[in-house]
């Protein structure tokens, strides 16, 4: 019994291996290159003759000028070679920090632009680290309150910044599933078109 | 939160009239005197089916006893995780491996090759910096189409146990893994690979990808052949990412439409496994009642997950900032938690992800508040029944039927039977082992991890949290489930630790539903009677859900004080 138990494991093994492990994805790389080719190779975005980011990963933004995203736990921040959520617990005196020092530097950026605006209208997802280290997404508060920064500095009208955003938002699927959100590198990708800094 | 319990009604209601009508194609492939695939216009499939069984020696698919089984699929399962371990080791050296992965530690290539033998999928490395494209396609995602497929194998045995009379055999395992394999996993992995690919996973053979990004830096983006390799980690229950950050990430997860489509695919087999129970014992009905009771607990925990996780953790409460629900935003537990998912999506997907032993995640869970993380611990110790794991599901749900049938035949003192099958002594002992052992081994190894220095290492968070942690861990690996407070570290003494966990989680319990298979295919049927206790109606459920409360649910209190409960308390 134990040597045909061998030889039919050894040859399901071999077999396994080439059928799932080999033809099956190369099937599926040759149906997706075929048919999705932008999404097969990760949704890359081509402006001005280069490759300038992703539509599914978040990049740094620092200048004024720009929608900045979400908090990152990579190390560097948005990394997309090596994610990972941030981990700290929701009793986490580290989490409580993190926060802090996040909501300062909203408040810090944001308030010569929005007179009056406080911590509490902060909303959550700008403080809180995501969970990929990379979602390319804001919410719409986060994104309506950057607005008035980036119309400034841009030299832009609140609406036309504001429409830039709603044509930027990805709705939820099938507009029912999910949470909308505000995809800040085609965002900021939009604003650059437009001209100016 | 309106408009969220409205997405997770709609979601349910689709899930469960497509597994419904899935159920009918599985029966059909796995009865008894199933022919349909090898005969009529299907007939060219019968030409690789028994092509397959000549080249492996087993020309006519001859029945097995329990034992020969058993031997069979244990046999292999060990060969070929050898081979699994050998892959990791030596990718440095193998080709389809663009990026230069060097060997993986011998740790890490022990804990991963019995995490993906085993349906676990527990993941202690970082798969885009860690494992070469030839160690993700061809060692672990083949182990997760094998892996499923031994668990259904293993469920379908278990289920002639009960159709079968007077026989000494419960099937061939090699005819169920390959019908499993080949009619089952691979057509919905081929149709769900290409939508995933349009969706936005990448699917491609070529290197990552350095932009240059619109801030004046550079940006390396990890890519790979993905989507083959996602479809069956949800398929399979297996949930071992691509990614670190698993479905969370954007290539991994694309879109509000990746947690619900991933999440409908991790769901089907399992949902789809309790009507097929139905359609092959021809009693619908009892089907149902299992079905009910595993459904109201699985409501339970989605609502109060949802619940706890809107209302935000308490760091964030304190903190001042605005997590209250908008038009503008979704409010809440926002802390590894993605835009796009918000908490509805979120919460059901990781409760979906706990019950059914898969693991693969959308937010963090370490990141959960005390009552929402303390859920989905709860939802992997309850012993992966409720709904379960493809296959391990349903045999474990047996387990727990088999004593519940025990118990209530105790209370109104007749012989205990199910489904016209007598209950004794050697069922119910093989029960009891498939039940408890899991739970016990859990709370060992947490125990050794909670007191041993090097135990101690691998927690990253202070307090209550961090036992949690390690709670989590040797739950979630004794669980098979493989999802993680991610915080908790990978030393060589965890990695270790959880292998052992895995293994013997998995196989003990996978065989003493083989043992049981064999036991009930002997027995004769006995006819029902007046006095027969009703295995198909509301006492059933209540019945049931009280046992599973019972069995593992109090051996966790103690531990969950510990833990969650504490944590909460203290804040």
């Amino acid at each position: 019994m134990i040597r045909r138990i061998l030889v039919a494991s050894v040859v399901s093994i071999f077999l396994c291996t080439v059928v799932f492990g080999f033809a099956y994805p190369v099937l599926m790389t040759g149906i997706g290159q075929a048919a999705f080719p932008s999404q097969a190779n990760g949704s890359l975005i081509h402006y001005n003759g280069r490759v300038v980011g992703s539509t599914l990963a978040a990049q740094l933004f620092s200048s004024p000028g720009t929608f900045h995203e979400r908090p990152s736990a990579t190390s560097p921040a948005y990394n997309a070679a090596f994610t990972t959520f941030a981990n700290l617990g929701p009793t986490n005196p580290a989490l409580a920090t993190l926060v802090a020092t996040n909501a300062k530097a909203v408040l810090k950026l944001e308030q010569p632009y929005n007179p009056g605006l406080t911590i509490h209208q902060i909303p959550v997802d700008a403080v809180t680290p995501s969970a990929s280290g990379i979602d390319p997404d804001i919410s719409l508060a986060y994104a309506q309150l950057q607005a008035p920064r980036v119309a400034a500095v841009r030299n832009l009208s609140l609406a036309a910044v504001e429409t830039l955003i709603h044509q930027n938002t990805d709705g939820r699927w099938l507009g029912f599933f999910g949470e909308p959100g505000v995809n800040v590198v085609k965002l900021n990708l939009a604003l650059i078109k437009l001209g100016g800094t | 939160m309106g408009q969220g319990i409205a997405q997770i009604l709609v979601f349910v209601a689709i899930l469960i009239a497509a597994a419904y009508a899935f159920s009918a194609y599985m029966a059909r492939v796995f009865a008894d005197d199933s022919g349909f695939l090898t005969r009529g216009r299907l007939r060219f499939l019968g030409a690789p089916e028994r092509g397959f069984f000549r080249a492996i020696g087993d020309k006519t698919a001859k029945e097995q006893t329990w034992k020969e089984y058993a031997a069979h699929l244990l046999g292999f399962s060990f060969l070929f995780v050898l081979l699994l371990y050998a892959i990791q080791r030596l990718q440095g050296h193998l080709f389809l491996n663009p990026q230069h992965m060097v060997g993986v530690s011998d740790f890490i290539s022990f804990n991963t090759a019995a995490s993906f033998l085993t349906n676990t999928n527990w993941q202690y490395y970082a798969g885009e910096s860690t494992m070469s494209y030839l160690t993700q396609m061809a060692g672990l995602a083949v182990q997760n189409f094998v892996s499923a497929a031994v668990g259904i194998a293993a469920m379908i045995a278990l289920f002639r146990g009960f159709t079968r009379r007077e026989s000494g055999t419960v099937g061939n395992f090699w005819r169920d893994l390959y019908r499993a394999l080949v009619y089952v996993l691979l057509p919905l992995a081929l149709v769900a690979s290409v939508i995933l690919i349009a969706a936005g996973v990448p699917q491609t053979f070529a290197h990552y990808a350095t932009v240059h990004t619109l801030g004046g830096g550079t940006q390396t983006i990890a890519r790979g052949p993905v989507a083959s390799q996602i479809a069956i980690k949800h398929l399979g229950t297996n949930g071992g990412g691509f990614y670190n950050s698993n479905s969370a990430v954007p290539f991994e997860g694309p879109g509000s439409f990746g947690g619900y489509f991933e999440l409908f695919l991790e769901l089907l087999i399992p949902f789809a496994s309790v009507f097929l129970f139905g359609r092959l014992i021809r009693g619908m009905r009892n089907a149902v009642a299992i079905f009910v009771s595993m459904f109201i607990l699985f409501s339970v925990g989605v609502g109060t997950v949802y619940a706890a996780e809107q209302h935000g953790s308490p760091v964030l409460r304190k903190s001042g900032v605005n997590i209250t629900t908008s038009a503008q935003q979704t409010g809440g537990n926002m802390t590894d938690k993605e835009v796009r998912f918000g908490i509805a999506e979120s919460a059901i997907f990781e409760n979906g992800t706990t019950v059914t032993s898969t693991g693969a995640v959308i937010s963090g869970h370490d990141a959960y508040t005390p009552l929402g993380g303390g859920v989905l611990l709860t939802n992997i110790f309850l012993g992966e029944i409720i709904f379960g794991g493809v296959g391990s599901g349903m045999y474990g749900i047996l387990f727990i039927i088999v004593l519940a049938v025990f118990v209530a035949g105790l209370m109104v003192g007749r012989t205990p039977e199910y489904l016209g099958k007598k209950i004794e002594a050697r069922e119910v002992k093989l029960a009891a082992l498939g039940a408890l052992f899991s739970a016990v081994l859990i709370l060992v190894l947490t125990a050794a991890a909670v007191v041993t220095k090097s135990g101690l290492a691998s927690i990253y968070n202070p307090g209550a949290h961090g036992f949690t942690e390690a709670l989590y861990a040797y739950t979630s690996q004794g669980g098979n489930n493989g999802s993680a407070f991610a915080g908790y570290g990978g030393t060589p003494f965890s990695a270790y630790l959880g292998g052992i966990d895995m293994l013997f989680a998995r196989f003990v319990p996978m065989i003493a539903a083989l043992a049981l298979a064999g036991s009930l295919a002997r027995k004769r049927l006995v006819p029902a009677s007046a006095g027969t206790f009703r295995t198909d109606g509301g006492t059933f459920v209540a019945v049931l859900v009280g046992m599973i409360i019972f069995t593992a649910g109090l051996m966790l209190l103690p531990a969950l004080f510990l833990g969650p409960i504490v944590e909460g308390l203290m804040h």
